[in-house]
């Protein structure tokens, strides 16, 4: 295969990709994304993370926290720091750091839309029954210091509550139509997107402030900016891929839904990089290629939480033998999940 | 005064170090702008959130960046506690 057959793969990639049916579904997220970034406040959550904190609860907001906490992973790993040294403790932190690049928005609307339903949702799931094991099970393993470490916790600041400008019922109606635009949208039910686009407008035009709504413009915006070049970038590899890497051997190694495949998937996830949400092109392109669905759902979960240059970050923060064990046990349950989901739910 | 960054270098600690650096000299007052990228520390400051904004040992804000004339009239204060 010559380098002009290659460059036009990707090419063809980036052409569909960008095809309206992909950008129907992205573009809404977008929206949400900046929407939460603006009208959810974002003290309300840290509150749970304290050191004084219910453990419970701790757990629970941290396992599901990423979807409005987390766009990227410079946000993830100071939070990670200041939850593990001074906040809630390892565990909770742990669950953090593990579900908040999987469980983001745009990450699970991404993951529906171009890998399917079942694997969208079995992402979502697994990532946050797998975060609060992780966690627990580190702070188990870890639970003489974790006490040492209760007993003299160091301060933190907690940021303020920002005071509240419309009723919570009007955020939460107003977060609800924008999830329905996204729905209705990507199902293709225009007159009821319509619909939802006019009753939005409606919701702005009574409750919002306009420098809100600029706001809101802006942090989409931003968000664009931030993330549309490197999955564009992400496609174009993705589709690279599927031109350089012969079939056989995608079939060969990640075929199928059996333990070598999964494991194989897991190691490989655990140790490349994934750019934010680049990892569900190029798992679209190893399926083109035969990987089976037990595989991709392990790469899901095992890629965007780990690479080798996150660990040396982790590693710094939390030691070299957590940080070992930590790996472990993502790429041990990563095979797990995937063996399950590929073998007991397809 | 000074002037403490925190981050571990994303795009938003750049900006702010940006207009940090801008608002100085806006105002013609000198400070030591420092940027802290180590994780540990910047969790031993006790926030959470970054970027993060520290002036003479005070955690002005975090998790957000602060317009530039927020930041003049914090390192106004700042400035006019250190000549009394």
């Amino acid at each position: 295969m010559d380098i002009a057959n290659i460059i036009h793969s990707g090419w063809e990639a980036l052409l569909e990709y960008l095809s309206a049916h992909v950008l129907t579904c992205l573009v809404p997220a977008f929206f949400i994304a900046g929407a939460i970034a603006v009208f959810v406040s974002q003290a309300s959550v840290m509150k749970y993370f304290g050191a004084k904190a219910n453990k419970l609860l701790a757990y629970s907001v941290a396992s599901v926290s990423g979807t409005i906490l987390a766009v990227c992973s410079c946000t993830i790993l100071p939070l990670f720091a200041g939850i593990h040294k001074r906040g809630a403790g390892l565990g909770p932190g742990i669950a953090f750091l593990y579900s908040g690049p999987a469980i983001n928005i745009l990450a699970i609307v991404y993951s529906a839309r171009l890998l399917g339903f079942d694997l969208g949702l079995a992402r979502a799931v697994g990532a946050v029954i797998f975060s609060v094991i992780i966690g627990l099970i580190m702070a188990f393993i870890w639970r003489k210091e974790e006490l040492k470490r209760v007993n003299n916790p160091g301060e933190l600041i907690l940021p303020q509550e920002e005071e509240k400008t419309k009723p919570q019922g009007i955020t939460l109606f107003y977060f609800s139509i924008l999830v329905g635009i996204l729905i209705f949208g990507a199902a293709k039910k225009w007159a009821i997107t319509a619909v939802l686009l006019m009753v939005l407008g409606l919701i702005l035009y009574r409750w919002f402030r306009k420098d809100e709504l600029k706001y809101w413009m802006e942090q989409t915006w931003d968000l664009f900016k931030k993330i549309f070049p490197i999955l564009i970038a992400g496609v174009f590899v993705a589709g690279i891929i599927r031109a350089l890497l012969p079939q056989q051997v995608v079939e060969t190694w990640l075929g199928g839904n059996g333990l070598r495949a999964t494991f194989i998937a897991s190691v490989f996830g655990a140790l490349m990089y994934f750019s934010t949400l680049t990892e569900v092109p190029i798992i679209r392109a190893l399926m083109d290629l035969g990987m089976g669905k037990g595989p991709a759902l392990t790469l899901l979960l095992a890629g965007p939480a780990l690479s080798l240059p996150n660990m040396i970050v982790i590693a710094r923060i939390m030691g070299i033998k957590k940080t070992g064990v930590y790996v472990c046990l993502v790429v041990v349950m990563a095979t797990i999940t995937g063996m399950i989901f590929g073998n007991l739910i397809l | 005064m000074k002037i403490e960054v925190l981050g571990p270098g994303c795009a938003n600690c750049r900006k702010l170090e940006q207009d940090v650096n801008a608002a100085l000299a806006e105002l013609g007052i000198e400070a030591e702008v420092v940027k802290i990228t180590d994780l540990n520390k910047i969790s031993s400051y006790g926030i959470l959130m970054t970027p993060g904004l520290v002036i003479n040992s005070k955690i002005y804000s975090s998790g957000k960046i602060p317009v530039v004339t927020t930041l003049k009239r914090w390192i106004e204060e700042e400035a006019r506690k250190q000549t009394l």
